[in-house]
């Protein structure tokens, strides 16, 4: 059985032709159907910087020509423009691979966290037999072993991320916690998203013109201001996201401070992403106020980086020990039916000499049969104890199957697993 | 006996206290290591209690040093609570090293000992010690909480954001309800202790001494704090100042004043 991978990432293939071959949890799982439907085992792993087809098959050349034919038709593409942008892996490096996309170490951002779900889902949705249920397990198993192990996973990656952590570490839950925009850009936008997914409410969105306002507050079921009502609205917030383009100060620390009085105390956290900013710097010194700007956070975010490169080397390294596991699991997979047909003969012998004596053990109570039957049996597994597992140690070696094949040779069995005629004659 | 369980909690409570400060440069496995140390070392050290209560004739817990091993066990105990999360960890480093230094008096006190007669049979006597013993041991651990609260909001305040998401403690919204919510739940611990001493005193006749007079004075610090806290919603820094007077207090009455108190 080999395990063969066909697709395309974001290190060869333009967005053009990663949206083209886009699909979603549903396409992705019609996409493993059809494919296994020539007997294979298939999963489609769909994101927005890959699609790759992991099939396990007896015959890989022709698996990875299915592979290719899917691929051209879904983003309807020539096999010319495709084949350059493709990836062609197959067992051990088609595992590893897996298991790096897994642990994240082959995303844009290293360590980025939503891959590892991404994986499962593709995973859940594809039609894996004992192979890629397998790989996929110990891909999914190697993902959170990094996340655990490494600090690759640990901080936020984007400004809108880190804005929404710091805000955590604040209020810890941003269930419920309400949200003042002041400016309507897209920056703002995808910081208060970030604080949405985690379960805050974009209450207020505050602009010059009210039509932005309108239409973001619309979007996220919030109510539009204009810039003279935020001192009014103030109080109701808990996060206040700044990003207008305005020459100067947007919100003074006065009006903060008449704002946090009826707050007892209750933090108040506020990102300024404007330049020139839009807070007053001084809202930082006031009690409860916690004031960040867009400098802060982008220190966060280079500072990141640079330490989840630095754990990328220790997450390269649990990854690769998964990808070993899994080669010897793979490669122990050739000994299985020299073992199985050896264990077979063997008990075929030892039915036989009992059927011989049959005459004599007819003397015998049930209870001595049984125990008769039992010493045989466990005589048999004794000796064929250590053969069995120096074979499958044996299997991860290079030349491994030769011990498989002298076995067979010294027991006659034939590959199919039947020993041959002259030995049973024997 | 009680020497073969006493050297092994306070190992392991020793020990922890190391894997939490290096779990500050390499979070991980040292934490973990943290956690085990705190669990085996409250796990010996009940051992080394329940050794104590079926050695003693009465309660077992009498002297002075002898409420400072009880007491430390309600603290680790209190702590490992939350404890065992891995954010709680910079909390063990404030709790930990706290406990070791008290069994290490609690030992000199002669206070881990087992065996001896005890002065306390009165049922009366027993709920009094116990209940001020459970609310002291969670208002210190409230006291770390609330000390934790307010460095980790200077740290936010100093806005050095790297350094915030580097080191990650516990959320101030965190800190700050669990906080109040272990005063909330040793409040009325200490006002049974309180009612339960008042009441022997006036039984058996008696003067207010030190110790009573700052056990009161504790308990109207804490008092204030459920009002403002519950009554007037006031949280965040005010209110952890508010919780570190109290145990001002309860220092004082634990350590300063048990020669004034008969």
């Amino acid at each position: 059985m080999r395990l063969v991978l066909v697709g395309i990432s974001h290190h060869r293939a333009p967005l053009e032709v990663r949206e083209r071959l886009f699909v979603d949890a549903a396409g992705a799982r019609e996409l493993a159907v059809e494919l296994a439907q020539a007997g294979e085992e298939a999963v489609c792993l769909s994101t927005c910087n890959r699609t790759e087809l992991y099939l396990a098959c007896d015959h890989a050349p022709a698996a990875e020509e299915r592979a290719v034919a899917s691929l051209v038709a879904l983003g309807e593409l020539t096999e010319t423009e495709l084949t350059p942008l493709l990836a062609r892996l197959s067992d051990g490096a088609a595992a590893l691979h897996l298991f790096r996309v897994a642990a994240g170490l082959d995303s844009m951002v290293p360590g980025e966290g939503e891959i590892l779900g991404q994986v499962r889902t593709a995973f859940e949705g594809g039609r894996p037999g004992p192979l890629l249920d397998r790989v996929f397990r110990q891909a999914l198993h190697a993902g959170k072993k990094v996340r655990a192990q490494t600090a690759i996973a640990e901080s936020p990656a984007s400004v809108p991320s880190a804005a929404a952590t710091l805000a955590q570490q604040v209020f810890d839950d941003l269930r419920g916690k309400r949200v003042l925009l002041v400016g309507a850009g897209r920056i703002a936008e995808l910081t208060a998203r970030n604080m949405v997914d985690r379960g805050a409410m974009l209450s207020f969105v505050a602009n010059r013109t009210l039509e932005p306002a309108h239409q973001l507050a619309h979007r996220f079921g919030g109510r539009a201001l204009g810039l003279e009502e935020i001192e009014t609205e103030l109080p109701k917030a808990d996060v206040v996201v700044a990003s207008t383009g305005a020459p100067g100060v947007v919100l003074t620390a006065d009006q903060v401070e008449r704002a946090t009085k009826a707050r007892r105390g209750n933090p108040l956290f506020l990102i300024d992403l404007a330049v020139p900013r839009d807070l007053d710097p001084r809202i930082g010194e006031l009690e409860g106020c916690y004031l960040y700007n867009l400098d802060d956070l982008e220190t966060v975010v280079s500072e990141t980086l640079a330490h989840r490169r630095g754990e990328a080397a220790r997450a390269e390294a649990i990854v690769a020990e998964e990808a070993a596991r899994f080669r010897d699991w793979q490669a122990s997979l050739d000994v299985v039916p020299a073992i199985l047909s050896l264990r077979a003969r063997a008990e075929e012998i030892r039915a036989g000499e009992l059927q011989k004596v049959q005459s004599s053990l007819g003397r015998l109570s049930d209870s001595e049969r049984r125990a008769v039957e039992s010493v045989t049996s466990q005589i048999v597994n004794k000796l064929l104890h250590l053969p069995t597992i120096r074979m499958k140690e044996a299997a991860a070696a290079p030349d491994g199957v030769l011990y498989a094949d002298t076995v067979r040779h010294l027991f006659g069995l034939a590959e199919d697993g039947a020993h041959t005629d002259r030995l049973a004659r024997e | 006996m009680a020497e073969l369980l006493f050297w092994p909690a306070l190992l392991a409570y020793g020990e922890a206290c190391v894997a939490y400060a290096g779990n500050m440069w390499r979070p991980g496995t040292l934490g973990r290591l943290a956690t085990w140390g705190v669990r085996v070392g409250w796990l010996v050290q009940t051992g080394l209690l329940g050794l104590q209560a079926t050695r003693a004739d009465g309660f077992p817990w009498d002297t002075w040093a002898d409420s400072l091993n009880l007491f430390v066990w309600l603290v680790v105990g209190i702590y490992l609570v939350w404890g065992c999360r891995a954010r709680y960890g910079l909390l063990g480093l404030a709790v930990m090293p706290l406990a070791v230094v008290l069994l290490l008096v609690a030992w000199a006190g002669g206070g881990t000992e087992a065996g001896g007669p005890s002065r306390y049979s009165d049922l009366f006597l027993v709920l009094h010690v116990g209940s001020v013993l459970v609310a002291f041991a969670a208002f210190t651990v409230a006291a770390a909480l609330a000390a934790l609260y307010l460095w980790q909001e200077r740290r936010l305040k100093d806005g050095s954001a790297g350094s915030v998401l580097r080191l990650r403690a516990p959320s101030l919204g965190a800190l700050d309800k669990l906080s109040a919510r272990t005063i909330a739940l040793a409040f009325p611990a200490l006002t049974i202790g309180i009612a339960t001493g008042l009441a022997r005193l006036a039984s058996h006749g008696g003067d207010f001494d030190a110790t009573v007079v700052a056990t009161l004075v504790a308990w109207v610090v804490y008092a204030t704090f459920m009002v403002v806290r519950y009554g007037a919603g006031w949280r965040g820094r005010r209110a952890a100042y508010l919780v570190l007077l109290g145990f001002a207090l309860v220092l004082l009455v634990r350590l300063g004043l048990p020669l004034t108190h008969a």
